[in-house]
């Protein structure tokens, strides 16, 4: 009863010659699907973003309109206004920065001005300062730096609740100030 | 004061499996400094710890600018590039001119946690008169000291803001404790400020809220 028929399409198809024998299965019939989605392939990723790789240093003004990423060095500014840049893990830039966001896995050592959003990435290194809308900061990563955020409207100031000293009590001990002689 | 020999890096520990486990502790001293905060308009913030987007986000609600530099981090690569035989040979000048170097009365607050307990001798010191030379008359500094009974051992932490008066301790194998401060010294190490706010805590920390 369990005999495949003759004309079984998983008998017909004809076997690797190097997969293991293995019980045909069963064959059910299947409805026409849609394909699936293919996830992004390297080079769908390069047509859509402009790479610069880690052997190419640039120095002077590099501008454009497209998002790019970066794993060079450079020095001078980098001025993508309305896009996305990408500072590779390989990335050594000496250069003021301008993008809508930006993400950096490399080192950084400029100013950073972003009209959306800043990625410090676990492995980046920033010396600089960041002025943003938002900021997004892995555990591990250096910067060194002032932080502005930009708020749409007036900035408000969220007063934090007046704490409960009940768990952990302390006490406060105002000293004045005298001289003492230093006894290191 | 009491010393700790030994190398001011630590050993590196096993890290468990998922990164280090938090521990919160609510801090008197840190909800006073808040408190402090919010009687400034646009403060100017400092913050010499480690990076945490915990702290930038909490501490931008201030409307201000917030600042970050790692200063134990920047001293651990400081020394080890010059490989002195002993203290003496650190030049603190050649430190400070590249690290902590600000306009004078730049910040309204600075968040020192407790970095000089595990920050090399020699800079210890020079940390903090340039501290005093940036902080303007008024703005305040908050430093955590470790009391007696914590050991060479005890571990270093990163200081993660969590609310008003609640951090979230991370403890990484990054750093060793260096030395005990007692209350005397710290009244002479912070001896150009105004005023001095002791908040004695049960697990080992004594805190300090310094009016410059």
């Amino acid at each position: 009863m369990w005999k495949s028929r003759p004309d079984d399409p998983a008998e017909r198809t004809p076997t690797q010659s190097n997969s293991p024998a293995v019980a045909a299965p069963v064959s059910v019939p299947k409805e026409p699907r849609a394909p699936e989605p293919q996830p992004k392939l390297a080079e769908n990723f390069r047509a859509e973003v402009a790479h610069i790789g880690k052997s190419v240093k640039v120095k002077g003004e590099l501008s454009g309109s497209e998002d790019l990423y970066f794993d060079g060095e450079a020095e001078g500014s980098v001025d993508l206004h309305e896009h996305t840049l990408t500072i590779g893990p390989n990335g050594r830039i000496r250069a003021a920065l301008v993008a809508r966001e930006i993400v950096v896995h490399g080192k950084v050592e400029g100013n950073v001005c972003a009209s959306e959003k800043v990625e410090l990435k676990r492995s980046c290194s920033l010396i600089g300062d960041i002025s943003t809308k938002r900021i997004v900061i892995e555990d591990g990563a250096f910067f060194r730096g002032a932080i502005d955020i930009q708020k749409e409207g007036k900035p408000e100031l969220r007063k934090p609740a007046i704490p409960a000293f009940t768990e952990e009590p302390a006490m406060a001990i105002a000293v004045p100030q005298t001289s003492f002689l230093d006894d290191k | 004061m009491r010393w700790f020999r030994g190398s001011g890096e630590a050993q590196t520990k096993s890290v468990p499996k998922g990164g280090p486990q938090r521990i919160s502790r609510r801090s008197t001293g840190f909800a006073e400094f808040t408190r402090t905060l919010t009687g400034f308009r646009d403060p100017a913030i400092l913050d010499l710890g480690p990076t945490s987007s915990a702290n930038i986000s909490f501490l931008t609600q201030y409307g201000g600018r917030v600042y970050n530099e790692d200063i134990l981090r920047a001293a651990r690569e400081f020394v080890s590039a010059h490989k002195p035989a002993d203290a003496d040979s650190i030049d603190p000048k050649t430190f400070f001119a590249e690290n902590l170097e600000h306009p004078e009365h730049r910040f309204d607050a600075i968040l020192g946690w407790d970095i000089p307990d595990y920050l090399h001798e020699a800079l210890v010191k020079p940390m903090v008169e340039r501290i005093s030379r940036i902080l303007r008359p008024g703005g305040i500094l908050l430093a955590f000291f470790h009391t007696k009974d914590a050991g060479p051992d005890f571990p270093y932490c990163r200081y993660h803001i969590s609310q008003g008066d609640v951090l979230d301790l991370e403890p990484v194998p990054d750093f060793r404790l260096q030395r005990i401060f007692n209350n005397r010294h710290i009244e002479n190490l912070f001896k150009d400020f105004s005023s001095l706010k002791f908040f004695l805590a049960r697990d080992n920390i004594r805190e300090v809220l310094a009016v410059r």
